[in-house]
């Protein structure tokens, strides 16, 4: 079983801790202003990178604290764990792999096609 | 004591084939580009062929024909969920399994053995009924049999009060079951292939080419092809596809295990699954039990997963099924499947307008196989969703349309 580094526990056995998906997603600024297809990323979209990502996770039967991570997604490794406000040492391109620019929104043809 | 004589495990299948398909040089361009060789890509192929007449099609599979989720599934067919749009898809599907092995002219193994779905707690006797109630008046057969009906049905289950999750009861589809998933696949190949379909084997596509709101090709590791319309087949790498396109897709890539044990005497008559406690048993043809756990709790690619579930798991087993604490484990392994936030599929158009999406089945796509084949053939050759995937299109989780099946889908596959 591998063992996963808790930023205030040292090294447990994975079955200690929880996943809680992709990290460093705020809550938006201007909520009101949001459209339904923003509303929709924010709740329902998320990275899915095949490779390095950040990641939450939460030391359940431990110290029940939230904390992030840097993971492989293929490899399953755990390059580091850091906890919440902190940034990782680690930097890569594709640790973030989903920029505002390049999250899409319907083109009207497309969802006209849908309806 | 009377000997009866050891049966050959697997002696009553067919024999082992040589060939079925070709594998032909890629083609410049074809009018149809499928991504991804598993039991939906042939499938859309081969519906492709017979609905629409449609046979310049190109299916293209980064490793060995049906190598992924389509080799690594525990095969069971039913189609008790609990919502209209699900129901309505799935047993369209079962009822093209009941008449599959004519249309492909290859035996597929489809044994209709009956699914039961046990419930452990009061709620999940409550939420039973509920889907019962809800499946007879969707026209499918399904019936609530109390604890000693379960034992009827498979006398195997430990239905004793004194254990950790007591059966209350379950749901029992009887037209539900299994099929060979090898063969389906073979069989979908093999005619997909003689009418003139190129299977691409060892192909990986890596990205796409466009222009505007159009797709007009794809690029591979071994050369670009042209396509007049390109669908997606991909399962559980779908997204790393749709990001090279800026499409985002609410699917989340997991590890999902099973496992077989030797091969046994036939002692499992049916098809045995809890949610509650993470497991569902059948005993393939050849005799193997064949167990399915649940998705491991991260995003993972490796097509392998934790052991801690596997031991849940068999822990699991063991309490259910007591006779099975003699039973060996041969081997486990595991498959990617794309999990979407309500545990229903993603199917139907993209931004981009002869580019479609099939994703999403998650743990639970192998039932689909036929019925998604007819309904996302039609829609790649009408540029219409088919009314049967039309619920289940991307913009659902903008329009707040979700097809919630949790209760259905999320063990249950
Ligand atoms: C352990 C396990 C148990 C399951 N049990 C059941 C069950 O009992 N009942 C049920 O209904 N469902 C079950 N499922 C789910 C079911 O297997 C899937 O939903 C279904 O197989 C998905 O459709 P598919 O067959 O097309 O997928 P796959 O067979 O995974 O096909 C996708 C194909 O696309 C290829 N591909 C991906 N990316 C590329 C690329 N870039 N270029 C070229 N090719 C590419 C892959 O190599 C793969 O062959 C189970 C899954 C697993 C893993
Ligand atoms: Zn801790």
């Amino acid at each position: 079983m591998q063992l996963i580094d808790c930023p205030w526990c040292g090294c447990r056995e994975e079955i200690e801790f929880s996943y809680g998906g992709q990290a460093h997603i705020p809550y938006p600024d201007n909520p009101a202003e949001l459209n339904d297809t923003q509303w929709a990323h924010y709740v329902f979209f998320r990275s899915n990178p095949k490779g390095v990502c950040a990641e939450r996770w939460v030391h359940s039967a431990g110290c029940r604290r939230w904390f992030n991570a840097l993971r492989d997604t293929c490899t399953y490794h755990f390059i580091e764990t850091y906890r919440i406000g902190e940034s990782p040492s680690f930097t890569s391109a594709s640790l973030f792999p989903v920029t505002e620019s390049q999250v899409s929104v319907p083109t009207e043809a497309g969802d006209r096609k849908t309806q | 004591m009377p000997m009866t004589k050891p049966r050959t495990p697997g002696a009553e299948l067919p024999a082992h084939p040589t060939f079925l398909w070709e594998s032909p040089t890629p083609k410049k361009r074809y009018d149809v580009v499928i991504v991804g060789g598993g039991g939906h890509g042939l499938a859309t192929a081969h519906y492709l062929v017979k609905n629409h007449g449609i046979t310049d099609i190109a299916v293209i599979e980064r490793g060995w024909l049906a190598g992924g989720n389509m080799a690594r599934n525990t095969t069971i067919i039913r189609s008790n969920y609990l919502w209209d749009q699900s129901t309505a898809l799935y047993e369209y599907a079962l009822q093209l399994w009941e008449g599959l092995e004519d249309d492909l002219e290859y035996p597929i193994l489809f044994s209709q053995r009956g699914v039961l779905n046990l419930a452990h707690t009061l709620q999940e006797v409550r939420d039973s009924h509920r889907r019962v109630e809800a499946n007879k008046l969707n026209g499918v057969d399904a019936e609530w049999v109390d604890a000693d009906g379960v034992r009827e049905l498979c006398p195997l289950v430990n239905t004793s009060r004194d254990i950790r999750y007591p059966v209350l009861g379950a749901t029992y589809q009887p037209r539900a079951g299994i099929a060979k998933h090898d063969y389906v696949a073979w069989g979908f190949a093999r005619k997909a292939s003689a009418a003139g379909v190129h299977l691409i084997q060892d192909t990986s596509v890596t990205g796409f080419l466009t222009t505007g709101n159009r797709v007009t090709g794809i690029r591979t590791n071994r050369s670009d092809i042209s396509a007049g319309r390109v669908a997606l087949a991909a399962a559980g790498l779908t997204s790393t596809l749709t990001d090279t396109l800026g499409i985002r897709v609410p699917i989340q890539s997991r590890p999902l295990q099973a496992l077989v044990s030797e091969l046994l005497e036939p002692v499992h008559p049916t098809v045995v699954m809890s949610n509650a406690v993470h497991l569902y048993v059948s005993q393939a043809h050849k005799g193997e039990l064949v167990m399915g756990a649940g998705v491991d709790s991260y995003t993972g690619y490796g097509q392998r997963g934790a052991f801690h579930i596997i031991e849940r798991q068999m822990a699991a087993a063991v309490e259910l099924f007591p006779v099975f604490a003699r039973a060996h484990l041969l081997r486990s392994w595991a498959g990617t499947v794309d999990v979407t936030p309500d545990a229903s599929p993603i199917v139907g158009p993209t931004p981009y307008e002869n580019l479609f999406l099939n994703c999403g089945w998650g743990t639970g796509g192998f039932k689909a196989t036929p019925g998604l084949g007819v309904a996302f053939a039609h829609t790649i050759a009408t540029g219409t969703p088919h009314r049967l995937v039309a619920p289940f299109s991307l913009d659902r989780f903008v329009s707040g349309r979700l097809v919630d099946e949790h209760g259905a889908a999320a063990v249950a596959h």
